[in-house]
């Protein structure tokens, strides 16, 4: 690391600095990077490894026992779809809204939606024990006639994270041509050939502009209700179901502000050594780390409100089954993971209403690991503690205790979206060049406002 | 790499002749668009810009992209593959599940919505495709400088070389940087 940390001429961010500043991050990112990336692919292997024994051996690896048969693997699957979700609100919501701000980190974060996606695919497919069997889940013509029900959830989810995933990545490409194009046109040797093809032919002429800009709005426009469908079609997997502690009408919004949450959470994790390791400093400042912990203020509170509506619900309603599940979950053999969740997400939050908090990355850093840790157990909670602690068949109650193979598999998830994540950083543009400047005054001549 | 005859004049039109001005500044690149609209050649003119600017958008009075079409006929036709695959799979196969109707519509909305973003998106990135494509197509192979990607815009006029003088004299006059022919 031998760069020091560059500034921008006289004070002043030009166009060109912003894509000079950004084409380096395509460079040598030093040994950092290699140590991550390192660690990344150590994970996986190890996730690896652990999946292949289950294959072979059988779901009895994971730890399922009566009556909890949905476990860790779906709770990695929503963990990850909820972390994929404020990537969507940053790249869409925001700019709607036209929040200039959301231009510095919006690539990291969309980035992250479409790997994060990828991740959480994986562990239906994981969890589904006969994985040369996922063609299932399609509706395809077939000798039987059969075809899938469509009244059920799972059904809905397939649906609805497949459109996710497509669109995503389609927004993410996108995004990406006339970036691809600005660092093909600094590129030399192997990388200006694989710019040139990405790029499609991107040369920022008007008609490219004019469509490009339409088309941007309306894949916004579309992303905005999509996000918030995805993450509720997901909580309906479990509260169309009659479990307690599942069946809630409030899932759908509490799920959607958990998943923005965690989002943000993890955008903050990702944006804190990628700023240092690139040296982003002068285009990603600490005002964009404060606007993004308002946002896991706001969103953390729904949460809070959310856990306080849930229990409040379950003593109101006066059903001894919903008052049982609760009880279980707050003081039931696994207290801790209640607690962890409600501390984790509904307390330590409150301290980002210190506006030297919000302002110091550091602590922002170490929030928001903790709100990560946080938002996985709230899914633990939700899927495993309600389902040990089912009061319909008490009798068969137990705590469920994850194994090797599930911690395994946990860890080598995020082996794989950290690899996926650093090799995207490090070979395309991990800022947006082109929105960078949009909200940069534009150069004018001397005496007539901008920068000369 | 040579390709046949057909695909090499798709792939590789021959160049447009024409003059084409750089611009360090916004505001001359405008006032240089507002001249030659004045002079009657706004068909002839390729304006190149690193950022989207609505003030080029302005000077240009493009009219709206056509994109949006795209989306709307992606998206209702996105609605009922929706509907079409959840009635007729239905349908086809009667089973009552949960003591529902057959066919129930409230949760085939969810399909149906779903299958509409689908769609719609992806029509919008064909529209969008196809729409710079063809005004590529129109525009044969014009003049570029790779500095129109970071910081500098630029503005192609098509003309003979009879015209290219003026031209050069209205870009320079303009505030061009720098003037070539092509």
């Amino acid at each position: 690391m031998a760069e020091t940390t560059q500034s921008p001429p006289a004070g002043r961010v030009t166009y060109d600095f912003v894509t000079r500043a950004i084409a380096r991050t395509l460079g040598n990112p030093g040994k950092g990077y290699y140590l991550l990336l390192g660690s990344a692919l150590t994970l996986l292997a190890i996730g690896i490894t652990c999946l292949v024994y289950l294959i072979r051996y059988g779901l009895g690896l994971a730890g399922y026992t009566h009556p909890v048969y949905w476990a860790v693997f779906i709770t990695c699957f929503v963990f990850w779809v909820g972390i994929a979700h404020s990537g969507t609100l940053i790249s869409a919501i925001l700019y709607l809204f036209r929040s200039g701000w959301r231009t510095a980190v919006y690539r990291t974060a969309e980035a992250m939606t479409v790997f994060a996606v990828m991740t959480a695919g994986l562990f239906p497919l994981i969890h589904i024990g006969r994985q040369w069997y996922f063609y299932w889940l399609i509706p395809y013509p077939n000798e039987r006639g059969l075809w899938p029900n469509f009244k059920s959830p799972l059904i809905w989810d397939e649906f609805a994270i497949g459109t996710y995933f497509t669109v995503s990545t389609v927004f993410l490409i996108m995004g990406l041509i006339p970036d691809i194009a600005a660092a093909r046109d600094l590129a030399t040797g192997w990388r200006k050939k694989l710019y040139a093809i990405t790029a499609i032919g991107w040369r920022g002429t008007n008609e490219q502009w004019r469509h490009y800009t339409r088309g941007y709005l309306y894949l916004a426009a579309l992303a905005t209700p999509l996000v918030l469908s995805v993450h509720s079609v997901v909580s309906w997997d479990f509260a169309m179901a009659l479990v307690p502690g599942w069946h809630a009408t409030l899932f759908a919004p509490y799920f959607v502000a958990g998943a923005i949450y965690s989002g943000c959470a993890m955008v903050i994790t990702l944006i804190v050594p990628i700023r240092r390791l690139f040296h982003l400093e002068a285009l990603i400042t600490v005002e964009h780390f404060e606007n993004l912990a308002k946002l896991c203020l706001l969103t953390g509170m729904i949460v809070g409100f959310a856990y306080a509506t849930e229990y409040f619900v379950a003593w109101f309603s006066g059903n001894p089954h919903e008052r049982a599940a609760f009880w279980y979950r707050a003081f039931g053999p696994s207290w801790w993971a209640g607690w962890t969740m409600i501390i984790c997400n509904g307390f330590l939050p409150l301290l980002l209403w210190f506006k030297k908090i919000r302002t110091n990355i550091t602590a922002l850093f170490v929030i928001s690991i903790f709100v990560n840790i946080g938002m996985w157990f709230e899914r633990f909670v939700i899927i495993v503690v309600s389902l040990a602690g089912e009061p319909f068949t008490h009798w068969t109650n137990g705590p469920y205790n994850p194994t090797w193979a599930d911690w395994g598999i946990m860890a080598g998830s995020f082996g794989w979206f950290f690899m996926w994540f650093l090799l995207f950083v490090k070979n395309f543009p991990a800022v947006a060049i082109s929105e960078i400047k949009e909200v940069l005054p534009p150069p004018r001549r001397a005496g007539t406002g901008g920068h000369p | 790499m040579m390709l046949p005859g057909p695909l090499r004049e798709i792939f590789h039109p021959p160049a447009t002749p024409g003059v084409l001005g750089v611009f360090g500044h916004l505001d001359a690149t405008i006032s240089a668009i507002k001249t030659l609209k004045d002079g009657g050649h706004r068909e002839a003119i390729t304006v190149y810009s690193p950022v989207p600017r609505h003030e080029l958008e302005a000077a240009l009075q493009q009219p709206t992209s056509p994109v949006r079409m795209w989306t709307l006929i992606g998206g209702i036709t996105g609605c009922g593959i929706g509907a079409w695959l959840t009635l007729y799979m239905s349908y086809d196969w009667p089973v009552v599940v949960g003591g529902k109707p057959v066919g129930s519509i409230p949760p085939y909305i969810i399909i149906m919505f779903e299958m509409t973003v689908l769609f719609g998106a992806l029509t919008t990135i064909l529209g969008l495709l196809f729409n710079a494509l063809l005004a590529s197509r129109h525009q044969g192979t014009i003049a570029y400088d790779p500095r129109f990607t970071n910081d500098k815009f630029g503005i192609f006029v098509r003309c003979d070389g009879d015209q290219a003088a003026a031209m050069e004299g209205v870009l320079q006059r303009a505030g061009a940087e720098e003037v070539r022919r092509a």
